[in-house]
């Protein structure tokens, strides 16, 4: 009874309109389309915060597809997916999930982070990732065909990886993968100013402190400082934040309270800011 | 002399002393005085003076008291006239008074790091304790034995108070006290700086930047800005007075002081900091090259020269250390050195060195403006590299040298660069020296002997509860694999308690983890709950308040827990104790089966290890089980082979075990220590030292996250247990029951 009320999302709200600023770095996008143009699943694999969600916005947009991201966590389960029935003043009533609504409409649906799920949560995508292209709604008894122009974009950060956190075989084997990290420190630079507006030379600066951070991964930090935090630092600095103050704002202290470290970066950022 | 000169000074008849070596400088003498002290003064120096020379010990002390007295005084005020002459006439009283007149000859150079009168006092006080403690008295009576060390601790003061603020010498010297007070060798050697503790102790008690508090940082720094991991070795400035060592690096490390004070408004971590980028920008972009066509000269031209083009460009990374070299580098001042008399070569190439790194250094030599031109030219376009840099120090001392450049006596002053390394890696040499070789194969037979030796010892600290600190790397503790027995009897001993396998296999399935637990109630969830839903639903139809919580899901419910057992495999544990008829070993040997049983079965983390102790030097650490080893022949083997002998040093093996719990990723860590007696050593007399050094280790492991809980077979351990483990503790009154216990208890820790 409710299934046009499903049917009838508007794909229209999906859509991205304006083109979000994606600094190409190697043949990524041409991939990216081949992948698409065969359907194929792709993974995006690479630290927080280096660009997988933005280049995912950037393709849906040049592709002109609908994107659909979910950013999956540990108590995500196969009905958050897949959808579930819930009760209203008439009794039940099904909600598709985000996975289903992208299945149907033809979307690029983007699951963010998708380790954080749990393994038997992930396994709900396997029937859609092979030839079969479908979706099985076991509680509704729907076997729903993936809309012809469906895709699934997956990505996850292999710097958490641990035992329990880590992509099953027969998950990652239904993927074409991208391994993306930080820029170099030209792309990166450019990709401040273009994003931000400051000036090449606090651009330069501020990716300098990044690699600081980079270089101290393992030794007492978990993840380096990432480009999204750059972005963070540069608009506060343009918005007048004196340097100094702007990047231990948003590049140290969010990411250690361990004082030695800290102690460090700043001393890192006073030297460079001299 | 004759009467009638005596008499022309009637200061002279004020001073009761009728050496005549006093005599010959008596006028020069006053003259200071009368310069520096009031009249009041001038009459208190020369009763003091006259009270010394009744002490009886010759000329010397008075002499010394006569030159020293008015500059002290000026420096602390005119008290310590009087102060200084009581002071010795006390120290005469005493046995000790063979000590003054190195007492008095030492007292200059300790006034001069003092600030006042009270600071003074504060200084006798800590000699006249240490005095009094370290002479033996017989029967509680006056002291009848000299200090065997006082002297030797007079005459380290010198550099003891250049190196500790009053506090710190005052701890130095009671640590000193507290554990050589019966051992007069040992005392000897600790007071004059001879024994391997009393340097430690007096490093840890320095004033300044210790490289060991900041070790960490500096290889942060390193890591971070460098993007290097050397290996960071720190050197003693004070054991060579006359040849202060240099920063320098080889293929070791590098090596840098140990302690940096503050200077020229730079802090001592900045120094190191500065120190570590010198060194580290030679490393990116230095290249040996050749040193047999140079003259010494022409060697330490380019050496300065290559210095400013490394810190030129670490510089273009880091535009901060530009103000941080400034600060460090000497600015030596035109025209200071006569090249009449001296050799200026050094001092002109410090100038250049200034020049290079300042703008705004503002000498006028038109040479050394040219060649800072040169050298900017050179830099303009890219890295350069040593071998072209060093054209330009080249022509730098062949355009200006002078033959007084060939004097012996150089122009020192502002010319020593002391956060640059001693530049030994820039250079290769064609004729190689034969000691190099040699040094190589020395090397190599002594790792050949370390690996024989087996693994090289840990060294821990341990608490001193005195004085309420840690001993640095007091106890060293020495790891090997237990020797192993059969595996087979192990085997037989589990048969034999397989009754309690029984029971414990039914707790334990109970421990397992679950894969799945149903959470109901939920208002979001993976799944509806009928009855809850149905409920609800006749709520909301019959029209009042449905409760929304009518999904369910599930959660992991899993074990993350790692465990070390340690055992006290002490002399001890080889007793039958009261109502037994096994030894306490053969016990554990029995309880540790079980337990390892269990916690296989359990599938956690876990690792056994045994230790005991000889003195602090050699604590034995015996490596039973590993997290990653299963319970398997080899492990019970060694269990079966567990013998016991000597003592209990319980912190140091607790620590050691700790670093292994530490390396292992699991939520919840626990150190299980199976013990029948206190904490003990046969170097150790006071009992509670080792009590308050475990309880210190409990609360470090506590810190590290290390949950640690003791069973006790002592049946008395009541009296000492709670104060090193709180109510972590178990004692077990019926050692029968231990193998049973054990595993019921460990199930129950980690229920
Ligand atoms: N190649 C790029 N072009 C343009 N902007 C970029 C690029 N890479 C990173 N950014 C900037 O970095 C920010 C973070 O990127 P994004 O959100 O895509 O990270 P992410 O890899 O998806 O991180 P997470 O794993 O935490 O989700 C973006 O908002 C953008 O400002
Ligand atoms: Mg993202």
């Amino acid at each position: 009874m409710n299934e046009e009320a499903n049917t009838m999302t508007d794909t229209n709200q999906y859509l991205i309109k304006d083109e979000p600023f994606y600094q190409v770095q190697d043949d990524e996008v041409e991939l990216y389309s081949a992948a698409y143009e065969a359907r194929l699943p792709v993974m995006i694999k690479g630290p927080t915060g280096c660009g997988k969600s933005r280049f995912v916005e950037h393709m849906a947009w040049k592709l002109n597809r609908p994107l659909i991201t979910v950013a999956c966590n540990e108590d995500m389960t196969a009905s958050d997916l897949v959808g579930r029935y819930l009760l209203d003043a008439n009794g039940t009533r099904w909600l598709d999930g985000p996975l289903t609504v992208a299945a149907r409409i033809g979307a690029i649906c983007y699951l963010d982070e998708v380790v954080e799920a749990r393994q038997d949560t992930t396994v709900v995508i396997h029937p859609l990732t092979d030839h079969r292209r479908v979706l099985p709604l076991d509680k509704k008894g729907e076997l729903l065909e993936a809309h012809p122009d469906f895709q699934l974009v997956i990505s996850y950060n292999p710097g958490y990886q641990s035992l329990m956190k880590e992509l099953k075989q027969s998950t990652k084997q239904r993927f074409t993968a991208f391994e993306f990290d930080y820029p170099s420190a030209e792309v990166e630079s450019s990709i401040l100013q273009k994003e931000t507006g400051i000036n090449a030379e606090l651009a330069d600066k501020l990716v300098k402190v990044a690699g600081t951070a980079r270089n101290l991964k393992g030794h007492g930090l978990d993840e380096g400082i990432s480009t999204r935090l750059l972005t963070y630092a540069a608009t506060l600095m343009d918005k007048g934040i004196a340097p100094k103050a702007a990047c231990k704002m948003a590049l140290v202290r969010p990411i250690t309270d361990d004082a030695d470290i800290r102690d460090t970066l700043d001393h890192a950022i006073n030297t460079i800011f001299a | 002399m004759s009467e009638t000169e005596l008499a022309e000074n009637p200061n002279r008849e004020k001073l009761n002393c009728g050496f005549e070596q006093i005599d010959p400088v008596f006028d020069d003498l006053m003259e200071e005085a009368s310069a520096l002290l009031s009249e009041q003064g001038v009459e208190d120096y020369l009763a003091g003076a006259s009270l010394i020379c009744m002490i009886g010990r010759g000329v010397e002390p008075v002499l010394s008291y006569l030159q020293d007295i008015p500059a002290m005084a000026d420096h602390l005020g005119e008290e310590i006239v009087s102060l200084v002459s009581q002071t010795v006439w006390k120290f005469s009283r005493t046995i000790n008074g063979k000590a003054i007149p190195v007492f008095l000859q030492t007292l200059p150079a300790v006034a001069r790091r003092l600030g006042d009168i009270d600071a003074l006092q504060s200084y006798f006080d800590i000699i006249f304790d240490m005095m009094d403690k370290t002479s033996v008295s017989i029967h509680g009576h006056h002291a009848t034995i000299p200090s065997p060390s006082l002297s030797d601790l007079l005459e380290k003061m010198p550099y003891l108070i250049s190196q500790l603020s009053l506090v710190n010498l005052k701890n130095w010297v009671d640590y000193g006290i507290r554990f050589y007070s019966t051992h007069p060798e040992r005392q000897r050697d600790f007071f004059s700086l001879q024994s391997a503790d009393s340097l430690a102790i007096l490093q840890r008690e320095r004033q300044g930047t210790l490289f060991y508090d900041h070790e960490r940082k500096l290889n942060l720094y390193m890591q971070g800005l460098w993007d290097d991991d050397p290996q960071l070795v720190p050197y003693s400035l004070g054991f060579d007075e006359l040849r202060k060592p240099v920063p320098y690096f080889d293929a070791l490390g590098l090596r840098i002081p140990d302690v940096y004070d503050d200077t020229n408004d730079v802090s001592g971590i900045d120094r190191y900091r500065a120190t570590l980028a010198h060194m580290a920008a030679h490393q990116r972009w230095t290249r040996p090259i050749i040193a047999d066509n140079y003259s010494p000269f022409q060697r330490m031209a380019v050496e300065f020269v290559e210095d400013a083009r490394v810190e030129y460009l670490a510089i273009q990374q880091y535009p901060g250390l530009r103000q941080l070299f400034i600060k460090l580098h000497p600015r030596p001042i035109e025209g200071a050195c006569d090249p009449e008399t001296q050799s200026c070569l050094r001092h002109r190439m410090a100038m250049l060195s200034l020049a290079l790194l300042d703008p705004a250094h503002g000498y006028t030599d038109p040479d050394i403006l040219e060649f800072v031109d040169r050298f900017h030219d050179a830099m303009a376009n890219g890295e350069s590299s040593t071998k072209n840099i060093a054209g330009i120090g080249l022509s730098y001392v062949a355009r200006t040298r002078i033959q007084s450049d060939q004097l012996a006596n150089i122009f020192f002053d502002d010319t020593e660069i002391n956060y640059r390394d001693d530049n030994r890696h820039m250079w290769t040499f064609i004729e190689e020296g034969d000691e190099e070789e040699s040094f190589d194969d020395n090397r190599q037979t002594q790792a050949e002997e370390e690996e024989l030796k087996g693994l090289p010892p840990r060294h821990y600290p341990e608490w001193d509860y005195h004085s309420q600190s840690y001993r640095p790397d007091w106890v060293s503790v020495y790891e090997a694999l237990h020797p192993s027995g059969k595996a087979t009897d192990i085997d037989k001993l589990l048969d034999k308690h397989s009754a309690v396998l029984k029971r414990m296999k039914r707790v334990l399935e109970l421990l397992k983890p679950q894969n799945y637990v149903r959470v109901r109630y939920q208002e979001e969830g993976s799944e509806l709950d009928l009855d809850i839903a149905i409920r609800s639903l006749i709520d909301l139809k019959s029209g009042s308040q449905p409760d929304p919580r009518i999904n369910m899901s599930h959660k992991h419910d899993g074990r993350d827990i790692a465990v070390m057992l340690l055992l006290d495999l002490s002399q001890s544990t080889n007793d039958i104790p009261q109502g037994a008829t096994q030894t306490i070993l053969e016990l554990c040997q029995e309880s540790v089966s079980l337990l390892s049983w269990s916690i296989e079965q359990l599938g956690d983390k876990f690792a056994i290890a045994g230790f005991h102790s000889n003195t602090r030097h050699d604590v034995k650490y015996h490596h039973i089980k590993g997290f990653s080893e299963h319970w398997d022949d080899e492990v019970k083997g060694r269990i079966a082979g567990m013998k016991s002998g000597y003592s209990t040093r319980m912190g140091a093996a607790m620590r050691h075990a700790a670093h292994y719990l530490e390396a292992q990723k699991a939520d919840k860590k626990l150190l299980l220590v199976l013990t029948d007696g206190e904490p003990a050593d046969i170097d150790v007399d006071d009992e509670q030292l080792l009590i308050q050094d475990t309880h210190k280790a409990v609360q470090e492991l506590d810190q590290q996250g290390i949950y640690s809980y003791c069973i006790t077979l002592d049946p008395n351990a009541d009296d000492y247990v709670t104060d090193i483990f709180g109510n972590q503790h178990m004692v077990i009154d019926n050692v029968n029951k231990l193998p049973e216990k054990l595993p019921a208890l460990f199930a129950s820790l980690t229920k």
